[in-house]
């Protein structure tokens, strides 16, 4: 699995979902619910391990990491950053 | 800067949005003891109204029990009022080391520490024997104190789903590289009245060499069979590194709480706990009162054994008339109607047939998860719990809910 959104559906969905949960890659996880921004921490470091890069605390908002779309813009761009 | 029109609507903006978002909280004033039956004045300038209550912490009626309010008199008369200081200047007096060696006892610890509440204790433990270098996993669900007390510590956290210890050993297992390891949960879970599973999470630690912390907030005085918690429900006294309590629930409901546990964890406390040392000392009134209780309940287990009793009727008379309920075997009795506006208009339904409980939506519980908490007390009796079940059916029969699943349920209110 090398698909960017596809990696992060599965921790999400690994991490967070309880049994009945659907999650899809819109799916508002910190407004709707599913994640509190208390134990949003541990995505941000799976997301730094993974894609070795490092997300500035005032980058890593509960509106950046609010569905897993958002959450791959986010690492996108900070792993654009480090190419360039 | 004066506090002028710019600032006070920055305020009043704010207001605002918490009545739109409706999580507006307004208070209800009492104007009787805290007991099973209250005088209440709602909404404000209204007349009073006679009720039962079923949502107070008040697990073991000792909140306006006489031999507690007669100890409290003769402690203010024979140490006075207030300390006027922190525990470690001049706020420590001779019932402030007994009542934590009365604690220890109690809860099968080594050594105890009083904090002004247990809201203070869970605030100052962490960063007082934590560092960077050590790692804090916690329950999801762990009350919002404990959370704070995390954001205070420098020491690295995260979390675990809520009661799922294969969840929980991957946390381990990531962590192991870390000088220490606390693994930290509530005893009783406040919102759905489960149990943490301490025996298999004392199992987990010593296979990862970790600690565990337990609040037991809604626990102490009633969980086990002789009310010493949590642990004791499990069987595993004497193997928690780190309990936090509160005087403020079961033990007498004024206030004051603790962290009991190892020696050295208590010492550093009482050496480096920031909410400890930098408020004052519990006054000599209420430790005389938490004497008293805690003297009650190592007389006898009658007020625990009620409180069983009284949970295990008013489960059974909910059940029976087709409510849906959080399973548990506790005092806390989530009564579940998943929509958080039925949440609201049952609430106050009950209210107008002399039931005091109060609905919960979120963020206080999950999306789609909003009830009403009830909490059983000692000090009800058979009549205030079958007047109560009355009400809970005829305003559960007005929105034609009892014998619906959860899908129909929500299907007829939504999310």
């Amino acid at each position: 699995m090398n698909n960017l959104e596809d990696v992060i559906l599965e921790y999400v969905i690994a991490e967070y979902a309880e049994e009945d949960d659907k999650v899809t890659y819109d799916t508002p996880l910190i407004s709707g619910g599913l994640v509190d921004s208390f134990s949003m921490v541990s995505l941000k470091r799976f997301l730094e391990v993974k894609y070795k890069i490092s997300i500035p605390d005032e980058d890593a908002s509960p509106e950046a990491f609010d569905s897993v779309n958002k959450i791959a813009e986010l690492v996108l761009r900070f792993t654009s950053k480090k190419q360039a | 800067m004066s506090y002028n029109d710019r600032v006070r609507g920055i305020y009043q903006k704010q207001l605002d949005e918490i009545r739109e978002a409706g999580i507006f909280k307004q208070e209800r004033y009492i104007h009787s003891p805290q007991a099973p039956d209250i005088e209440v004045e709602f909404p404000s300038g209204a007349d009073l109204k006679r009720v039962i209550n079923v949502c107070a912490n008040n697990y073991l009626g000792l909140s306006s029990h006489p031999e507690v309010i007669k100890a409290a008199h003769e402690g203010l008369d024979a140490r006075g009022y207030g300390m006027s200081s922190v525990r470690f200047i001049c706020g420590t007096q001779d019932i402030h080391r007994e009542l934590e060696k009365v604690v220890t006892e109690f809860l099968g610890t080594e050594d105890t520490i009083l904090f002004p509440s247990c809201m203070d204790a869970n605030a100052g433990v962490f960063e007082a024997i934590l560092t960077k270098d050590d790692i804090m996993i916690s329950d999801r669900l762990v009350h919002a104190s404990i959370v704070d007390g995390m954001r205070l510590c420098s020491a690295e956290h995260d979390t675990y789903k809520h009661g799922d210890m294969a969840h929980l050993e991957t946390k381990l297992q990531q962590y192991k590289d870390k000088r220490l390891r606390v693994i930290i949960n509530d005893g009783v879970y406040s919102m759905d009245g489960d149990t943490a599973k301490l025996d298999e999470i004392v199992k987990l630690a010593e296979a990862y060499n970790a600690l565990v912390f337990v609040d037991d907030s809604h626990a102490s005085g009633f969980i086990g069979k002789t009310g010493r918690g949590t642990p004791e429900k499990c069987g595993v006294v004497g193997k928690m590194d780190i309990i936090t309590t509160t005087f403020g629930k079961a033990l007498g409901g004024a206030s004051g709480g603790c962290v009991s546990g190892r020696s050295e964890i208590v010492e550093m406390c009482r050496q480096k706990a920031r909410p400890y040392l930098f408020s004052n000392a519990m006054a000599p009134v209420i430790i005389s009162g938490v004497l008293k209780a805690l003297e009650i309940l190592k007389r006898s287990t009658e007020l625990r054994d009620k409180l069983e009793e009284n949970a295990r009727y008013w489960r059974k008379g909910l059940t029976e008339a087709g409510f849906i309920l959080k399973k548990g075997d506790t005092p806390i009795v989530p009564v579940m109607l998943f929509n958080a506006k039925l949440s609201q208009d049952f609430s106050r339904d009950l209210y107008a047939e002399g039931i005091y409980a109060i609905g919960f939506f979120f963020p206080v519980v999950a999306k789609g998860q909003a009830r009403i908490r009830t909490q059983l007390s000692a000090g009800h009796e058979k009549h205030h719990l079958d007047k109560a079940l009355e009400a809970f059916i005829k305003v559960g029969k007005k929105y034609m809910i009892l014998g619906k699943t959860e899908e129909e349920v929500i299907t007829m209110y939504g999310l």
